[in-house]
């Protein structure tokens, strides 16, 4: 029983010296460069990241394409998964709470391939048709450009500047906004429970509103939990890799605007592994892959941390 | 003076209905994504799934009709080898950590380890098995994606274990050594048949969860156009031939990937809703 218990450790440590070993070769001839640097084409003075026929290995385009879709999720999801999480713990009549929490559970049970697949059909076109023209308009109207045009945020060169494919940043932001949801959803609601009623009696008996009591007896309280399950989503954008690889639009550059086609760390492993052109490059992208194995186990062990210190004392429940 | 107190008690009473209001908006926001979801996969899939969905192979590119025969016994044949793998070891990692090591130091360890690789991404579980068995083979296998597939369940099966035994009442326990029986003996076929119902829908749980992985499987089984069951070569499995498809360019491809991913969500659902019918009557035979 001891040697199954202790195979947990034995599998963590056997993946990162597995990742450490097969990346020499890139991690010799780069170093730490290898995150930030890059070299610039000759003839057209553009920046060149990533050229597997030539040999040039820089992974900057896909740290920035990890983070901000990454962030891009977490800005629309954790609003909404709050907000899911007051209702089902403080204000959802009885018969609503078992299958609105089912659907959440089912939500997390959906593979990634399922939602890469909705998405490339079903978001990509509707963000193409309908949404990304609203927020172009917006964002390339002309008192906004004379406004706010010294942010650079706005206008053609702006957040929602260039073509519109549908595919891009803004497409993996919100496919990942949706599967992170139910996560950072399912972990609030449970350290909101985890607060005493206690607390939120002894704020209702001050004459506290149904809000207020949320606000000063439960939020405040489940804080540091709630802090801890945004960041174990954040975990979970951070190495989605197929959905986000089916949306992406797969190209190694950096443009400001959301709606250009990016790649991300685990999208860019997923399309070129198994073609790998050179060893050179199977290895920069191993080395990329390790870089994703250790943020994601310090992204997860810190938010782990945090639910623990709030959930710590209450019961085990089943699920 | 009175009057400005009831007005602040008017703004009081405002925000709370703006707040309940804002909560309620949220929830239908969420709930809108997944009813999308779930109506257009079984409104796709169901008009796609024919007889031949379950018993041909795929034809080949552009050709129309075909099925994906090969890719559900390829996940048969994943997930057998991921079980045999996962479910034992997860089991015993679980047992440790409720039965023998409850409140050690070295479980709290292993506990948190478990969280910790539950939340590596799956996409670096398949290069790590590609590193450590496909590179050294030289060729893709079975084995491979079916080792990379067991890993990812033993974190899961281990905490949902763990779990399930420490709902299992104290008393039990001290029933059985009362009688004298050892305490490996007590744990085996007292505590942990006593928890067994919630210790199955657990590995189910797990089951279903590794079941639509697809990015662990990219460099390790691969994927196979033809039937195979040979644990040394390629193999098809349901997941990524619903990726294969999507990003293709035929329609009658995206039409069977439709197909598949409504099998696949099938599968799970019903695995999850098992779970939650255990879960929701008592998981525990005769302890309550």
């Amino acid at each position: 029983m001891l040697a199954c218990a202790a195979s947990i450790f034995a599998i963590v440590v056997l993946i990162a010296t597995e990742l450490v070993l097969q990346s020499q070769q890139s991690w010799h001839k780069f170093g730490l460069p290898f995150f930030y640097k890059f070299n610039v084409d000759p003839d057209t003075h553009l920046p060149l990241f990533w050229d597997p026929v030539n040999g040039t290995f820089y992974a900057l385009p896909f740290l920035y394409g990890t983070l901000v879709s990454s962030l891009l999720a977490l800005l629309i999801a954790v609003p909404l998964a709050i907000g899911v999480a007051v209702f089902l713990t403080e204000m959802c009549p009885g018969f609503l709470r078992g299958p609105l929490s089912f659907l959440t559970e089912l939500l997390a049970a959906i593979p990634s391939v399922v939602y890469g697949l909705w998405a490339m059909f079903v978001l990509v076109p509707l963000l193409r048709e309908h949404i990304n023209p609203f927020f172009i308009g917006i964002f390339g109207a002309p008192s906004m450009v004379r406004l706010f045009g010294w942010t650079g945020l706005v206008g053609d060169d702006g957040l929602f500047g260039g073509v519109n494919l549908g595919l891009g940043l803004l497409a993996a932001g919100v496919i990942l906004a949706i599967m992170i949801l139910p996560i950072i959803a399912s972990l609030t609601r449970e350290v909101m429970s985890a607060v005493p009623n206690a607390q939120r009696e002894a704020v209702l008996a001050l004459g506290a509103t149904r809000w207020e009591m949320i606000r000063v007896g439960v939020l405040r309280n489940a804080r540091i939990g709630i802090v801890g399950s945004i960041i174990l989503g954040l975990g979970r954008a951070l190495g989605e890799t197929m959905a986000v690889a089916m949306v992406i639009g797969n190209s190694a550059e950096i443009h400001k605007s959301l709606l250009s086609t990016g790649h991300s760390m685990a999208s860019v492993i997923a399309n070129e592994f198994s073609e790998a052109t050179s060893d050179m490059h199977r290895s920069a992208l191993i080395e990329i892959g390790l870089a994703l194995f250790l943020v994601t186990i310090l992204v997860n062990g810190l938010a782990r941390l945090l639910v623990w210190a709030v959930t710590r004392g209450t019961p085990v429940r089943a699920n | 003076m009175a009057q400005r107190k009831n007005m602040r008690g008017a703004l009081r009473t405002i925000t709370d209905h703006v707040a309940t209001g804002l909560a309620i908006l949220a929830t239908v926001l969420v709930v809108a994504p997944l009813v999308a979801i779930f109506g257009y996969l079984i409104y796709k899939g169901a008009s796609s799934l024919n007889l031949a969905f379950f018993t041909e192979i795929p034809k080949p590119e552009g050709e129309v009709g075909g099925g994906m025969a090969n890719a559900i016994v390829g996940s048969a044949v994943l997930l057998g080898v991921a079980s045999l793998l996962g479910i034992p070891i997860g089991i015993g990692g679980g047992i440790y950590l409720a039965e023998f090591g409850r409140g050690t130091r070295l479980a709290n360890a292993i506990r948190f380890t478990a969280d910790v690789l539950n939340g590596v991404p799956s996409i670096v579980m398949g290069i790590a098995i590609y590193s450590l068995i496909v590179f050294q083979q030289k060729h893709f296998s079975a084995f491979s994606g079916g080792v990379a597939l067991g890993i990812m369940m033993i974190p899961t099966v281990t905490r949902t274990t763990e779990e399930m035994l420490l709902m299992v009442p104290h008393s039990i326990r001290e029933a059985a050594l009362g009688l004298g029986v050892p305490n490996w003996r007590s744990v085996l076929s007292i505590t942990l048949k006593t928890a067994s119902p919630g210790v199955i829908t657990g590995c189910m749980l797990a089951f279903a969860r590794v079941a639509g992985e697809t990015a662990p499987l990219l460099f390790t089984a691969l994927g196979n156009q033809f039937w195979s069951v040979d644990l040394n070569q390629p193999i098809a499995a349901l997941p990524l031939q619903i990726y294969i498809y999507a990003i293709s360019p035929y329609d009658d491809q995206h039409r069977l990937a439709w197909a598949g991913a409504l099998v696949l969500i099938a599968l799970i659902v019903l695995a999850v809703s098992l779970v939650r019918y255990v879960a929701g009557r008592g998981i525990l035979k005769g302890a309550s």
